[in-house]
């Protein structure tokens, strides 16, 4: 039974009290609550640092509690490598944007990845260059309007967005891979599980792991924050379906 | 410590693993690769980490991120790998970082060769990426120095916080030379003495390694605070060394590295002759020992400098500034791989001076 003081949800001390610069209806800051929830429960907050990249998410570090470095445009994977081999004792996550990882940094997660590097991904993405206003990144899917592809990504010219969570599990090296969303309650509790799932496996040294969490840019998109989330559930997950893609203990995909 | 007879590839290696600096990541491109290979045995026997990185552009990238622990972190390469690696330069810069990257200097522009070259001084010397920034930049002349200065390196840039660049050109690495290193090696750097390292938020405000300040006035504030830094470098940490400087030199011969070394055999060969040449060596390029050289190059039996490099004329600029119309100064150069010989030298100081061949 409830009494009337008992607290039953409040703030996660994983988060600062900034309030967050993000776009009303952007899915950053649930991802930045899921991640830092994880951290808390794990109770690894005080020995965790952030890896920020370039893109809307530049900031995180004004709002994750936790020790940060800013990297280089898509060079996240390599900078937590650094410090992850340096200090194997501390818990080290890279949270970086479509752009960021898809586009200018693919040499490098595919490379941290395929070392089996002992450090977490978040990976967000949006479909699209939120941060420099809205244009074509290298997952906006086929036909989408963007102020670089006016009349629609046009794959003949550009090619088919790249999926990163399919193209890693390419990899033999053991990893963690998984897709998930947090355009509704339902998907933001599995969201939360796999997140945690990563950590863990860090926690663990066993593998690399990333969660690439379907995210919302209404600003971007040019759509309400309501119809972001529906027009992700309806076109988003089909191009790019949820699931645990790879699992160092289960035989997945 | 007994004298051991090693290829400075390898003696830079090892200087590294006396300066307490074993966390190393590299790519593999000639003239340097021996220390990778090095570091690939050596290392696990201190305890130490080496990552083979997938590109120089990675390297940096890693070096930020390992340098961010405060523990002493650094890297080898030759021209075209320290290119790729100017945008982690300049960010670390930005960041307060300490690292040391060491140029085994090749010949350039481009590919280029892999021969040993001077050409990369402005690149090391004038920032190399973008922004507001210098790097500490060391030029030993030999094996023995370059040890020296790889411990140098590893203090100076734990002192001030910066990125220090060991120049060292493609001979440097290549000869062999008996060189001797510090009795006692430096213990690993402890990141719980210093109050900027990331060791985890437990008892304290988490903190933050950052370039970006998007408040101009913070921005400019950080571009005022390296300046600042700058200065006392200027004023502390300037080195350089003269050789048979005296008052009846005429000629005043300005170069580093190992072209020095050559100027050197040059300045004693025309001794011989009745021709009196002094040599002036920076040995930081950055900070430049410009004061020194201003009141050199005045001295009234001075007649010319002659600045000669392997390149086409790169410290010749900074030689200019810094004795201020003076005197007249001179260039031979030769690049691409080319090292120019006494004899050149020889002969470009007769010409000077009106002797004929």
């Amino acid at each position: 039974m409830l009494i009337d003081n008992d607290v039953i949800f409040s703030r996660t001390k994983g988060l600062t009290e900034n309030i967050t610069h993000y776009c009303p209806g952007c899915t950053h800051g649930v991802i930045h609550r899921l991640v830092s929830e994880v951290l808390v429960e794990l109770g690894v907050q005080d020995r965790t640092v952030g890896v920020a990249p370039v893109g809307c998410s530049v900031l995180a570090y004004n709002y994750y509690a936790v020790d940060f470095v800013e990297a280089a445009h898509g060079r996240a994977p390599a900078t937590a490598t650094g410090f992850k081999r340096v200090r194997p004792d501390m818990v080290v996550f890279t949270y970086q944007g479509d752009g960021d990882m898809a586009s200018i940094g693919m040499g490098e997660i595919v490379h941290a990845a395929n070392r089996g590097e002992k450090f977490t991904t978040i990976f967000v993405n949006n479909a699209i260059y939120g941060m420099t206003g809205g244009q074509m990144a290298p997952t906006t899917l086929p036909g989408h309007k963007t102020t670089t592809c006016p009349q629609g990504r046009d794959v003949t010219v550009v090619g088919y967005p790249i999926r990163m969570v399919e193209l890693l599990s390419g990899l033999r090296t053991p990893a963690y891979l998984a897709r998930v969303s947090v355009h509704s309650p339902m998907h933001i509790v599995a969201a939360k599980k796999a997140i945690r799932r990563a950590f863990q496996l860090q926690l663990e040294g066993r593998c690399f792991s990333l969660v690439e969490v379907l995210s919302t840019c209404p600003t971007n998109w040019g759509i309400t924050p309501t119809a972001a989330t529906k027009w992700l559930a309806d076109n988003m997950i089909d191009y790019y379906p949820l699931g645990i893609y790879k699992d160092p203990d289960q035989e997945v995909g | 410590m007994a004298k051991k007879l090693m290829k400075g590839n390898e003696a830079i290696g090892e200087a590294a693993i006396a300066a307490g600096a074993i966390n190393y990541f590299a790519y593999p491109i000639t003239p340097q690769s021996e220390v990778a290979e090095y570091m690939t045995w050596r290392l696990p026997e201190v305890g130490g980490v080496f990552v083979q990185a997938e590109s120089e552009v990675a390297v940096g990238n890693m070096l930020l991120g390992a340098a961010s622990t405060g523990k002493r972190v650094f890297t080898t390469s030759s021209s075209p790998g320290i290119s790729l690696m100017m945008e982690a330069i300049s960010y670390m810069a930005g960041d307060h970082l300490p690292v040391v990257i060491v140029n085994i200097t090749r010949g350039g522009p481009g590919l280029g060769g892999i021969l040993p070259a001077q050409s990369d001084y402005f690149q090391a010397v004038k920032a190399g990426g973008h922004g507001d920034y210098h790097s500490i930049v060391l030029a030993p002349a030999s094996v023995q120095e370059a040890v020296d200065l790889m411990i140098l390196a590893f203090d100076l840039a734990d002192t001030y916080r910066t990125p220090v660049i060991v120049m060292g050109d493609g001979m440097i690495g290549q000869m062999m030379e008996s060189v001797e290193f510090p009795e006692k090696y430096h213990d690993p750097v402890n990141p719980e003495t210093k109050d900027w390292p990331l060791t985890g938020a437990k008892g304290r405000k988490p903190r933050v390694i950052k370039s970006l300040f998007l408040d101009p006035k913070l921005l400019e504030k950080n571009s005022f605070d390296l300046a600042a830094k700058y200065a006392v470098i200027k004023a502390k940490e300037v080195r350089h060394e003269l050789y048979k400087v005296s008052n009846k030199n005429r000629i005043l011969i300005t170069a580093y590295g190992t072209m020095a070394r050559i100027c050197q055999t040059a300045i004693d060969e025309l001794e011989e002759e009745g021709i009196s040449a002094g040599l002036f060596r920076p040995i930081t390029l950055y900070p430049f020992p410009e004061k020194e050289i201003y009141q050199e190059a005045a001295k009234k039996n001075i007649e010319a400098i002659l600045t000669v490099e392997m390149s086409m004329g790169q410290m010749i600029e900074d030689v200019e500034r810094f004795i201020k119309g003076t005197k007249p100064i001179e260039f031979y150069g030769r690049t691409g791989g080319i090292v120019p010989t006494p004899n050149e030298v020889k002969d470009k100081v007769r010409q000077m001076l009106g002797a004929g061949k």
